[in-house]
């Protein structure tokens, strides 16, 4: 679990980086996209580092969702009888949103693939224009997409939140000072993930990249 | 000869070596038989209890070879009382270089058990207190260290040495946790057959042998028969006669009754420890009392209002001239810190006299404030801070505010099952150790001795002196249709279906409720002829009545913990009769026992050493008969009989 | 003041439970919650009903055996606080208060609010401990112990072995209490022989009592009533992690 989402983590923030690639120009947004086709040539051919990349990525979300499976049989398995009465967690909201939270980015990440990988739920689609998908995408009458990746990001921001102060904890992190500052560390990489993310939408929503 | 007991043979300790009390323990151990390796697996020890005694002993005789069974009343061993014990351990160390010495403990405790022990065993007792805290620190018990990485120790109960070790306020605990993770490796070794959740109701005697005993499983409610070449008693005290104690609510004397009842002796049941500093009942469903360090005593001032009238105030609009600080008044040389059974005594004076304070008048305060103005708050803070939490927790007031309220209760029994030096009971193969056992602390322990007596009879004592019983043995084989285990088993099964057949109106707990009252009112803290008198007859009525009106309801087949009370209840009714005739034939005050009859003129405990320096052993004579007393003569060849002073 | 409880019956282990609503009057604010079900079992008693079934003992919150789930916390609303030492000032009149047992496959309930709890044992046979038959010690002071050391190891064991933290634990898992026996015993000196083995085994007996896996929620360390902090996880984690590196 921990290994896996930290290799997730990395990645989404070289994917938010390359994100605000669309604050220089549009230009250089798809130059940068075409450049991730390319890395690793010539000694690979072309494409080829970013299916390994692709491939890894995989590997690493089954990873990460068949422990987390376990993890979830093993709960449900261990508390056959549920409580009658259960307030509200007295933990924090984002560790007890993980198993829902998760899915929701799961189903966000496949939609997220068929819009501006495949192309296939873009109003433009074109894969040698990945600029005009973006701008498409977040179009002031589809709202609702606006909305849906605004959630999802969110989420992400939650299961990370959690999610990286359990993974520092889970390789052995075990000071209560360094608890303190694992967790205040989680929760200020959370938010600038969900910062760098929601940036991009809401400048095309207010017209400020276009 | 008298209306409540008999006079038998004096009874004598066979085992105990005689000659200089430095070698004696190194002579007995020597002179007792060994057992081949090889045939302790042959062997097996059933031990009752998984206290810090119990826990010991079944992890060490494991360790030793032997095939150990072990049986506790709770779901797990670690949930033994020993596990409250708050203060500390002792040990003749010598750590801090001042003065102490194995002949100095021996000394303080055989002084301290007001001349009512055993010399031989008590010597023996200082003895292995430095090989408990070397076996305690190699388990990994966190006892508090200095800077240095050396323990700490403290001076404890009145000592003048400092000697006890301690783990802050949860010494207790901290000794048991090692005791139990011993117990538990040796489960997993498969060297010991725990049974939890089951609880021994008889004990099996074949050939005038103790072979084994009749346990009940409490979750089932199963009788099964248990077999073994020799059975180990770590049961206990039996401070739960008085309803409200400071024992946990489970605590019982069953397992060592059922034992007096099959020809046990049973000694000096009338000696009980009284603590002056536990939270005072709050109302009617009072459960049980908790106890508060004695610590608190070094820095709190014990006073009441001068006059009955002003009871009833907050203590806050009483003067301070219309405070008593009576044990300042009455003991000037030690004041606040005379030892428990005078602190106690002194409370109860008090409170008869109308001056006790909070519900019903039975509370005396304990106050902080001069503490607080000369040390600050902080320093306060730090030194009783968790007492001081406990006690807000508890009553719902913040002693940095209003004085804490105090009052007396039960804590310890010094009586118990009558053993020689050996710790074999007057049944062959019936072993006694513990709190369950009369042997180390006469009629007064020490404050930290407690968890000394039983890691030392667990861990050293009885695993050298078993060897000599088993060393005869294996014994034979048994049946469960030998006519002795069958007739036991009958015993048993015929008990749970009386009980369950009353059908009364009243519950066990208002039984039990009403025994407490009498023991406390007659046998507690003062005793006189006239009140044991009386509370014999009114503990008698009480058992006739239990026996007719008690309702229990329920099943015997399944958990049924009103079943498993009313066992108990109706065996602390025996024990409340046998402790106090046993009081009453004692004419003397001594130690944690005081006649009202035998007081110096300034009221001072007086004993009598011409008439009563002997241990009282009792034999079972029936739940209606007399019983018979046989006196086991005490000589003090090192420590001579002096009157304690506190004044 | 007069309460209502709802309290879970199940009158053995394979029957079904419910919960039942009793009404308790006249219950003082200095009485403990156990003795408040003690008044209310002496009325079923009399009434010829089956009085509720708890674990109980020393009543002074050191010997782990009381375990109820109050109002869907363990051990109820008070912090660091066994129910034992839960006193009824801390409700209101009229309440109604929802009790329940700890709730786990590893605990199997054997009657209302009765639970097994052998698998802690379990826990601790494999490796819970540190090697020392009697009489082998060497002097006490032969290994100086950092006081540090000594006062973190102490602070670990004081763990009462409840289960508080399972019946809490959204996973249903008892890291907190093996994390607290490995923190214990892996910070004194003497334990450092078995320290590896010891924190594989434990785990493994862990996982085959049924307990839920750990994902760091800290429910556990939340209800703990001896304060065991959430930070011993991490410890035990660092441990297994070198000792299956050396393995």
């Amino acid at each position: 679990m921990a290994v896996s989402g930290i290799a997730l983590v990395l990645f989404l923030f070289a994917h938010a980086a390359g994100n605000l690639k669309i604050f220089v120009g549009n230009e250089d947004f798809d130059h940068y996209a075409h450049w991730l086709r390319t890395i690793g040539t010539p000694l690979l051919p072309d494409v080829w580092f970013l299916w390994i990349m692709r491939v890894g990525l995989l590997v690493a979300v089954l990873a990460h969702i068949w422990s987390a499976t376990v993890l979830t049989v093993r709960a449900k398995k261990a508390r056959p009888v549920k409580y009658a009465h259960r307030p509200k967690i007295q933990g924090s909201y984002a560790a007890r949103t993980m198993r829902w939270g998760g899915v929701l980015v799961l189903l966000f990440i496949i939609y997220h693939l068929l819009d501006l990988t495949t192309g296939h739920l873009n109003p433009v689609g074109d894969s040698s224009r990945p600029h005009a998908n973006v701008i498409a995408d977040f179009a002031p009458d589809r709202w609702y997409v606006t909305l849906f990746y605004t959630v999802s990001i969110i989420a992400v921001g939650l299961h990370l939140q959690h999610g990286i102060f359990s993974a520092v904890r889970t390789l052995g992190q075990q000071t209560k000072h360094g608890e303190r500052r694992a967790k205040a560390a989680a929760s200020l990489l959370a938010l600038a993930l969900v910062a760098m993310y929601l940036s991009v939408p809401f400048a095309v929503l207010t017209g400020l990249v276009d | 000869m008298n209306d409540f007991w008999i006079e038998g043979e004096p009874v004598v300790d066979k085992a105990a070596p005689d000659g200089p009390v430095e070698t004696r323990w190194e002579r007995r151990k020597f002179a007792a038989k060994l057992v081949n390796p090889a045939n302790r697996r042959k062997l097996t020890v059933i031990v009752v209890g998984t206290g810090l005694a119990g826990g010991s002993a079944a992890a060490t005789l494991a360790e030793a070879g032997y095939r150990v069974k072990s049986y506790c009343y709770q779901d797990s061993p670690r949930r033994a009382h020993s596990i409250a014990a708050q203060g500390g351990i002792n040990a003749a160390k010598n750590y801090r270089n001042d003065g102490d010495s194995v002949y100095r403990l021996f000394y303080d405790t055989v002084k301290g058990g007001d001349f009512r022990a055993r010399e031989s065993n008590v010597y023996r007792l200082a003895q292995v207190s430095v090989n408990i805290i070397d076996q305690c620190v190699a388990q990994g018990v966190p006892f508090a260290r200095e800077y240095g990485g050396l323990l700490d120790n403290r001076s404890f109960g009145g000592t003048q040495v400092s000697r006890t070790f301690y783990a802050r306020g949860q010494t207790g605990q901290q000794l048991l946790l090692g005791a139990y993770q011993a117990m538990e490796r040796q489960i997993g070794l498969g060297n010991i057959e725990m049974n939890a959740r089951h609880e021994m109701l008889e004990l099996i005697i074949v050939d005038g042998k103790a072979r084994g005993i009749v346990v009940r499983d409490m979750v089932t409610g199963e009788i099964t028969t248990e077999f073994a070449d020799a059975v180990v008693l770590a049961s206990g005290g039996y401070g739960n006669v008085f309803f409200l104690s400071t024992n946990a609510k489970g605590c019982n004397v069953t397992a060592s009754w059922r034992a007096h009842r099959k020809g046990a002796l049973f000694a000096n049941p009338c000696y009980t420890q009284i603590h002056p500093t536990c939270i005072p009942e709050s109302g009617s469903h009072q459960s049980k009392l908790t106890l508060m360090s004695e610590s608190l005593r070094n820095d709190g001032r014990v006073w009441v209002p001068k006059r009955a009238a002003d009871c009833q105030k907050p203590a806050a609009e009483i003067a301070e001239e219309d405070r008593d600080y009576y044990l300042e008044r009455i003991y000037p040389s030690f004041g606040n810190l005379v030892p428990r059974d005078i602190a106690s005594r002194a409370a109860k004076n008090v409170c008869d006299e109308g001056r006790g304070v909070g519900p019903g008048g039975l509370g005396v305060y304990l106050d902080f404030a001069d503490a607080i103005k000369r040390l600050g708050r902080k320093a306060v803070e730090a030194k009783y801070g968790n007492l001081f939490e406990m006690y807000e927790r508890i009553t719902g007031e913040d002693p940095y505010a209003t004085p804490m309220r105090i009052y007396p209760a039960v804590h310890y029994t010094m009586g118990g099952l009558w053993v020689d030096y050996d710790l074999q009971s007057t049944i062959p193969g019936l072993f006694v150790i513990g709190e369950a056992n009369f042997s180390d602390h006469g009629a007064n322990r020490l404050g930290a001795s407690a968890l000394m007596q039983g890691l030392a009879d667990g861990y050293f004592v009885l695993p050298n002196t078993i060897n000599n019983y088993l060393a005869a043995g294996p014994f034979p084989s048994l049946s469960e249709q030998d006519a002795p285990v069958v007739e036991a088993r009958k015993q048993v099964e015929d008990r749970i279906k009386k009980l369950l057949e009353i059908n009364g109106d009243r519950t066990v707990d208002s039984f039990h409720r009403e025994l407490g009252q009498i023991m406390w009112e007659y046998c507690g803290m003062e005793r006189s002829e006239e009140g044991l008198t009386k509370a014999v007859g009114l503990i008698r009525a009480l058992k006739e009545e239990f026996w007719t009106r008690v309702k229990v309801p329920g099943k015997g087949e399944e958990l049924n913990q009103n079943l498993e009370k009313a066992g108990r209840v109706a065996d602390f009714l025996e024990l409340g009769e046998l402790m106090c005739i046993d009081a009453l034939h004692r004419r003397e005050s001594c130690g944690g026992h005081f006649r009202a009859e035998s007081q110096t003129p300034d009221g001072e405990a007086l004993r009598h050493d011409d008439e009563f320096s002997y241990a009282a052993a009792w034999e079972y004579f029936g739940a209606d008969g007399k019983p018979t007393l046989h006196k086991e003569e005490l000589n003090f060849e090192y420590v001579h009989p002096s009157t304690r002073s506190y004044k | 003041m007069d309460i209502k409880v709802r309290v879970w019956r199940q009158s053995g282990p394979s029957s079904a439970g419910q919960m039942v609503t009793y009404d308790v009057k006249d219950i003082s604010p200095d009485a403990s919650f156990l003795e408040m079900i003690d008044v209310l079992n002496e009325t079923l008693i009399l009434n010829g009903d089956d009085p509720i079934a708890f674990d109980h003992d020393c009543r002074e919150g050191i010997c782990g055996a009381c375990s109820m789930v109050i109002n869907g916390v363990a051990h109820g609303p008070e912090k660091a606080t066994t129910t034992c030492q839960l006193h009824m000032r801390h409700f209101k009149d009229g309440d109604v208060i929802d009790v329940e047992p700890w709730r786990a496959a590893a605990f199997p309930v054997i009657k209302d609010l009765v639970v097994d709890r052998t698998s802690f044992d379990k826990i601790i046979q494999a490796g819970g401990y540190i090697s020392a038959p009697t009489g082998t010690a060497p002097d006490a002071h032969a290994t100086p112990v950092p006081k540090k050391d000594a006062d973190a190891a102490f602070e670990a064991a004081t763990c009462i072995g409840c289960g508080a933290c399972v019946a809490a634990c959204p996973n249903g898992s008892s890291m907190l209490f093996t994390a607290a026996k490995i923190t214990h015993l892996g910070l004194m000196p003497q334990g450092q022989p078995e320290r590896d083995t010891r924190v594989i085994d434990m785990l493994q007996a862990q996982d085959d009592a049924g307990f839920g896996g750990c994902t760091n929620m800290g429910e556990c360390a939340e209800v703990c009533p001896k304060g065991i902090p959430l930070s011993l996880i991490g410890r035990l984690n660092s441990d297994y992690r070198k000792a299956i590196s050396k393995h």
